[in-house]
């Protein structure tokens, strides 16, 4: 990836610096972070679960993305998904196999996802309301039903509180795979396949075609005859139905706390965008930015308890790291005079 | 009229950030990391406050900090040809991020808060009294900005430059407007404005810091306002007292209706954006006139021309770059 | 004052739009600027007015030579331009457009302002209300506005691009009254036109430009034959073209209005049979285009009736004019014909479309390639289209288009090309015809539309003349109905 070496350098730089105003060692961070990440068997579970939802994200991202679109909403598609597998899961726990119950979870967690992004589609195709606020708004309903939920008629038995509905029992939990020495979670193998999937379908369907076509012209995709208004809302369908998988896999994991709480989208949805927008439609490159901004949060979690640093450091970099490339490539199109305005962000 | 003091307590912070976005989108540039740079102007604001133990360094780096990442939005915009939502949203989550890092130190620690200052006479004035004049400084500083920022753009020639300059770059340029230098400098004017919204919401409204501040999503309402102010100074103000009012009305629900859950209500508000904005960008869209012309001749005139009242119509050079002469 | 060009030049790229331009125009006078399109006056008259820098040449007023910078230093001079498009501020109010960009102090003075505007909209008689959206006036409105506003700024010397296009007749009546009233002040006029009513109603000299250099200045009153022989050229000999039997009616177009936000299109009826070739002729921006994308289905008519091939589509939508055999080929190859970023490949894939969810990239490429080959495209079906030429990219148009088509609209299908490819691409499509196709295009080229068309529709003002039949039409003739008399 271009610029990717001296973006890192520059980055590293410039949290160096951040942390030295606060009197911290750079190198002891970044070491924390680093070991936080892959130090022991249990870190590199828990940065493979964390890597999951990321990639669902990222995964339904490349659809909306390729057609011009900013879909900011994807964190309350998250969200979406995440009540609908909880809604199924409380429905169904006593009745069948669990793997059925968990099956079927899933797929209302698409559903669910898959709707919540289809109306912010609506919002934009038929109420000309740009998909950036209209999607912001439905995250903020998405929260505030969450919380309802939360406390209201999902709440612990006893104590209703924010931290969230009664865990779900072992049993249906998501399994884990066992690669010695580490119990790998499974929802690992559902990411990387989703995001194969969609770069694949990018590439590989009509669909795909059609939405690279949207979101170079949209009116020169009209006049080819191109249904512009019914792929863009598939698009938004498309994403928010993976965003939902992610919301399932952030209730089910076995990783996960097993329960929604308010706040279950954890950002996800939004550090996808900046993995997309470095990686671009490869799969390969999504792949392997997702699984280092996953090892990045994951890592920084140690740093407050051992360096009194908040673990948003994590964010520091992760942000700053595409700030900067995006500014490169800006600095490098300026110098080879090359074309300007870049309309897609990718 | 108690309640009315409250919104007008609570609402300099919001208007700041309105009057500076407002500004800034009516040049062309959209700084869309305003969520982002409300928590970092705060804690700043707050912290160098504490630092210098004094209140006029707290806010002036705040504002600092604003004009600053306004000057990178612009940056990356005009010099750069970069896409500006992408920036922007990048940059809003940079911002965040650093705030809670460099925050960690000044959390939960009492500082500088700008002392309730209520206006000797004026405060007597009956009814509109208690409400104007018994507030703060900064309180009466925004009713400064807002009057400043309005007679700046509709009564003055630098104003009206802006104006021109946001609604149609070509003719401004070919009348003589830097419209390139315009935008760098109401990019950072306006970051500066949020800043000092950002230090107005920890030196007064919500004083002090904490991670999470609480105050996270009203950047993003911010941006609304503007575009529902139809990128008009005053209408904007009126928007950030309706979202002040609504945010203020919660808790006042909240002790109606005990049985709700109380995290819930704070969360009200920011649905109602959606339904704001749908109503004022609904005229525009293509599916709204086919639904309209089945209706009756003159029922479609009055609908017609209420949608148009309500309507908001971005300054037209909003986000796209101007190409230099050949 | 005393406006002299001596030889400007001005090249974009190969084109070459001024080519050592001289002329003269008196103090006092209102000038006449005639020409085709593509004969160079509007990169003239930006030169004049400081849009552009000429590449060589002088520009002397009242005998010092001066450089002209900017708009804003053009206006310093006293030259002052009124575009076809109103360069204004919509949302403003008209005090506020007429005061934006005028010198002064910090606080608005917009008393005097109203007062300047009320006194100069007198003395022309023009009614504009200060506190008006701009948006909310007409053309005609806008253009009186933006002529006090370099008034007051001082302009000596006014230029006037094509300004009768979108106004009505009172509003014309009213702008040539006020031109004469300059004129008569010592000031200079401008009138850039194709019309030659107008330019001869208005007057007292005309320079007439021709492919980028001065056909001729003449003095007025001058004979409508001579100015036409100027702007159009000599009577080209004609190739003899081999007439087809023409079949049933394919495209019926009966009372058409289409409404835009600048022109309107009102009651135009066409009737074209299978294999015919229309050409639409008349300058740009007077409803070809309109016409065009109304009948192929891409903009909602106000009235009348579209039938293809039998069928009445009015009102339907622009997949179902496709389905019916409708193509439109747009002028701009590049972002409305052919979607930039993408290749011909995959071009090839989105026409080829179908019930299939995935697409064979294999069978597209091999199609890709024997249309790169039969259509001589210079490229491969991997090429991003914006890498393609001018010409390559006109070829992929036509190479994408389906084999059996009812009607073909085209606009400016060989604009900038040069005259191999141009010949290349008007071989094919005449080839359709035999097939049954309809050939309906636009051009400003008058050579080409006499050349390939069966028939005529001279379009102006949003109006068209009767259908001329190109084997007996003659260049005077055409000239006189593009000019807009008769119409």
């Amino acid at each position: 990836m271009r610029f990717g070496l001296t973006a890192l350098v520059l980055t590293a730089a410039f949290g160096a610096g951040i942390l030295a105003v606060l009197g911290a060692s750079p190198l002891e961070a970044y070491r924390l972070i680093v070991i936080g990440a892959v130090g022991r068997p249990e870190r590199v579970a828990f940065v493979l679960a964390a890597w999951a939802p990321i990639l669902l994200c990222a995964a339904g991202l490349l659809f909306t993305f390729a057609a011009g679109l900013w879909n900011i909403g994807i964190e309350g598609q998250v969200i979406f998904g995440a009540v609908f597998a909880t809604g199924a899961l409380r429905a169904l726990e006593h009745t069948g196999p669990p793997w059925i119950t968990v099956l079927l979870a899933g797929l209302a967690a698409i559903l669910g996802g898959g709707v919540w992004g289809l109306l912010a589609g609506a919002l934009r195709a038929y109420g000309n309301v740009n998909e950036i606020f209209g999607g912001l708004g439905l995250n903020f309903i998405a929260g505030s039903l969450t919380v309802y939920l939360v406390l209201g008629p999902w709440a612990r038995p006893g104590i209703a509180s924010t931290s969230g509905t009664l865990p779900f029992p072992q049993t249906v939990w998501l399994p884990t795979l066992t690669i010695p020495p580490v119990a790998a979670p499974t929802e690992i193998l559902l990411g990387v396949a989703a995001m194969g999937v969609a770069a694949a379908a990018l590439r590989g369907t009509y669909f795909g075609l059609h939405l690279l076509a949207i979101g170079k012209s949209l009116r020169a995709a009209h006049l080819r005859g191109i249904p512009t208004t019914r792929e863009v809302l598939r698009a938004f369908a498309a994403c928010g139905g993976l965003a939902g998988l992610a919301g399932f896999v952030l209730v089910t994991g076995a990783y996960s706390r097993h329960q929604l709480f308010p706040l279950i989208s954890g950002g996800n949805g939004f550090l996808a965008i900046l993995v997309v927008l470095l990686a671009g439609y490869s799969a390969g490159a999504g792949i392997l930015i997702s699984g280092v901004f996953a090892a990045i949060s994951m890592g920084s979690l140690q740093l407050p308890l051992a360096m009194q640093l908040d673990s948003s450091m994590g964010g520091v970099i992760q942000s700053a790291l595409v700030l900067l490339i995006i500014l490169l490539r800006g600095v490098q199109a300026r110098v080879v005079h090359r074309e300007g305005v870049s309309r897609s962000p990718l | 009229m108690i309640l009315a003091a409250a919104v007008v307590a609570a609402s300099p912070p919001i208007i700041f950030a309105v009057l500076g976005e407002t500004i800034a989108e009516k040049s062309g540039v959209i700084n869309l990391s305003l969520d982002g740079l409300l928590l970092l102007t705060a804690m700043a604001g707050f912290a160098a406050a504490r630092a210098a133990d004094s209140l006029l360094v707290g806010m002036a780096t705040a504002m600092a900090v604003g004009a600053l990442v306004g000057l990178v939005v612009a940056v990356a915009s005009l010099a750069l040809r970069q896409n500006q939502v992408a920036t922007g949203f990048v940059l809003m989550l940079l911002c965040q991020n650093l705030a809670y890092v460099l925050g960690t130190p000044v959390a939960h620690v009492p500082g500088p808060q700008v002392p309730h200052s209520p206006i000797p006479l004026l405060q007597q004035v009956p009814i509109v009294g208690p409400v104007l004049f018994r507030q703060d400084a900064l309180v009466y500083l925004s009713f400064a900005a807002a009057a400043a920022v309005w007679w700046y753009v509709f009564k003055t020639r630098p104003g009206l430059m802006l104006r021109g300059a946001g609604e149609q770059p070509a003719a401004a340029v070919a009348r003589g407007v830097d419209v390139v230098r315009l935008r760098y400098l109401y990019a950072m004017a306006g970051g500066a404005l949020v800043g000092l919204g950002g230090a107005a919401f920890s030196l007064a409204v919500k004083p002090g810091w904490s991670r999470p501040y609480g105050i996270e999503g009203t950047g993003w309402i911010a941006l609304a306002i503007v575009i529902f102010g139809n990128w008009d100074p005053l209408r904007a103000v009126a928007g950030a007292y309706l979202f002040v009012l609504l945010q203020t009305l919660a808790t006042v629900l909240q002790s109606l209706m005990p049985h709700v859950p109380t995290q819930v209500f704070p969360t009200l508000p920011f649905p109602l954006m959606i339904l704001a904005l749908l109503l004022v960008t609904l005229g525009n869209s293509e599916w709204t006139h086919r639904v309209l012309r089945r209706l009756p001749a003159a029922a479609r005139r009055r609908v017609l021309r209420a949608l148009r009242a309500l309507e908001a119509s971005p300054p037209a050079a909003l986000g796209v770059p101007l190409e230099p002469r050949e | 004052m005393r406006v002299e060009l001596r030889g400007i030049d001005k090249s974009f790229g190969p084109v070459h739009a001024n080519d050592g331009i001289g002329l003269v125009a008196e103090a006092g006078t209102v000038h006449g600027i005639l020409g085709e399109n593509g004969a160079g006056k509007s990169t003239l008259m930006k030169i004049l007015s400081g849009f552009l820098a000429p590449d060589r040449g002088e520009i002397v007023l009242d005998g010092t030579r001066v450089e002209i910078p900017s708009p804003a230093g053009a206006i310093r001079l006293g030259i002052g331009m009124l575009h076809q498009d109103p360069l204004d501020f919509p949302p403003l109010s008209v005090l506020d457009n007429f005061l934006l960009g005028s010198p002064g102090g910090l606080i608005l003075d917009r008393r005097r302002a109203r007062d300047a505007l009320a006194a100069l909209a007198a003395q022309f008689e023009f009614a504009l209300p200060p506190d008006a959206r701009c948006d909310d006036l007409t053309v005609g409105e806008r253009q009186q506005l933006e002529i006090l506003r370099l008034l007051w700024l001082g302009a000596r010397v006014l230029i006037l691009d094509e300004p009768t296009t979108a106004i009505s007749a009172p509003q014309r009546s009213k702008l040539f009254a006020a031109l004469r009233t300059m004129a008569a002040q010592g000031k200079t006029v401008f009138f850039v036109s194709h019309k030659l009513e107008e330019v001869q109603a208005l007057c007292s000299a005309v320079t007439v430009l021709w492919h980028g250099r001065v056909a001729g200045q003449v003095s007025m009153p001058c004979e409508t034959v001579r100015l036409v022989q100027l702007m159009f050229g000599q009577d080209l000999p004609r190739s003899h073209r081999r007439g087809i039997a023409l079949g049933p009616p394919v495209l019926e177009a009966a009372h058409l209005t289409v409404n835009d936000a600048r022109l309107t299109l009102e009651d135009v009826s066409l009737e074209v049979r299978a294999g015919e070739v229309i050409g639409l002729a008349g300058l740009e921006g007077n409803g070809q285009r309109l016409f065009l994308l109304a009948c192929g289905g891409l903009t909602r008519v106000a009235g009348g009736r579209i039938r293809i091939a039998g069928r009445d589509l009015t009102g339907r939508s622009y997949r179902q004019f496709l389905a019916a055999g409708v193509a439109y080929v747009p002028a701009g190859r590049l972002g409305e014909g052919l979607i930039p970023g993408l290749t011909l490949a995959e071009h090839v894939a989105i026409a080829a479309g179908g019930p299939a969810v995935f697409v064979d990239w294999r069978a597209a490429t091999r199609s890709a390639a024997e249309r790169v080959g039969a259509f001589h495209i210079r490229g491969t079906p991997h090429t991003a289209v914006e890498d393609l030429s001018g010409g390559n990219q006109q070829r992929a148009l036509l190479a994408l288009l389906p084999d059996a088509l009812a009607v073909l609209l085209m606009e400016h299908p060989t604009r900038g090309l040069d005259l191999e490819s141009a010949e290349e691409i008007w071989r094919r499509l005449l080839a359709r015809r035999t097939q049954g196709t309809a050939i309906v295009f636009a051009s400003s080229d008058l050579d080409e539309l006499l050349e390939r068309s069966d028939r005529i529709v001279v379009f102006s003002g949003g109006r068209t003349a009767a259908p001329v039949d190109t084997s007996r039409a003659t260049i005077e003739q055409l000239g006189e109905l593009i000019g807009g008399k008769g119409m």
